[in-house]
């Protein structure tokens, strides 16, 4: 969970960023992403910064599911 | 398989890639992406991407989108769930459906199979 959060706020500085533990497993989490970064782009685009973010994590398993949620600062 | 993915989601006017099928999802995710397109009233063409892990890959390639389900609208991916309840949620999607299937896009499920 804090090495999704680390991840998330190395790819957004300066961003609001929220890592919960839906079932309390640890492999299935809810992020949350407010950042500069999202202004002007549509929410696959948004959402694709947020994967490649977490590909690590995704690719060898520690994420079974994520759930996104993002929104720009403007 | 991968010119078969292509075609369906460039013919098909709504594709839900899913785990399961609408009438049993094998997975909450997809079950949530199907019910935010059937409140929208979208005419969801399902595909299963579970008989084979070829069509998750194949998938997966194409529209550089790493999870299921996966939506697409007249060839353009929508999203994934999360994406798709969002949406649906704030009145984006109809409008989507509405400007690009027309007014009267609303119309019944079916399923595809992909071999």
């Amino acid at each position: 969970m804090n090495r999704l959060e680390e991840l998330l706020r190395e790819a957004f500085p300066g961003s609001e960023v929220s890592v919960a533990d839906r079932t309390g497993g640890g492999d299935h989490f809810q992020v949350t992403v407010a950042s500069a970064r999202f202004d002007g782009l549509s929410l696959v685009e948004q959402h694709r910064l947020v994967y490649d973010a977490l590909a690590g994590p995704l690719a060898d398993g520690t994420i079974h599911e994520l759930r996104i949620s993002t929104k720009g600062t403007a | 398989m991968k010119d078969q993915l292509q075609q369906i989601i460039e013919r098909e006017d709504v594709v839900l890639f899913m785990k399961g099928t609408p009438q049993f999802a094998m997975c909450g995710n997809s079950q949530r992406a199907l019910d935010a397109l059937r409140r929208a009233g979208a005419p969801v063409t399902a595909v299963d991407i579970l008989p084979d892990p070829a069509i998750r890959q194949e998938l997966s390639a194409l529209s550089g989108w790493p999870t299921i389900p996966q939506v697409f609208v007249r060839g353009e991916l929508i999203g994934g769930a999360d994406i798709v309840e969002e949406l649906e949620q704030n009145g984006e999607l109809e409008k989507t459906l509405r400007e690009k299937l027309g007014d009267e896009y609303r119309g019944d499920e079916r399923v595809v199979a992909v071999a």
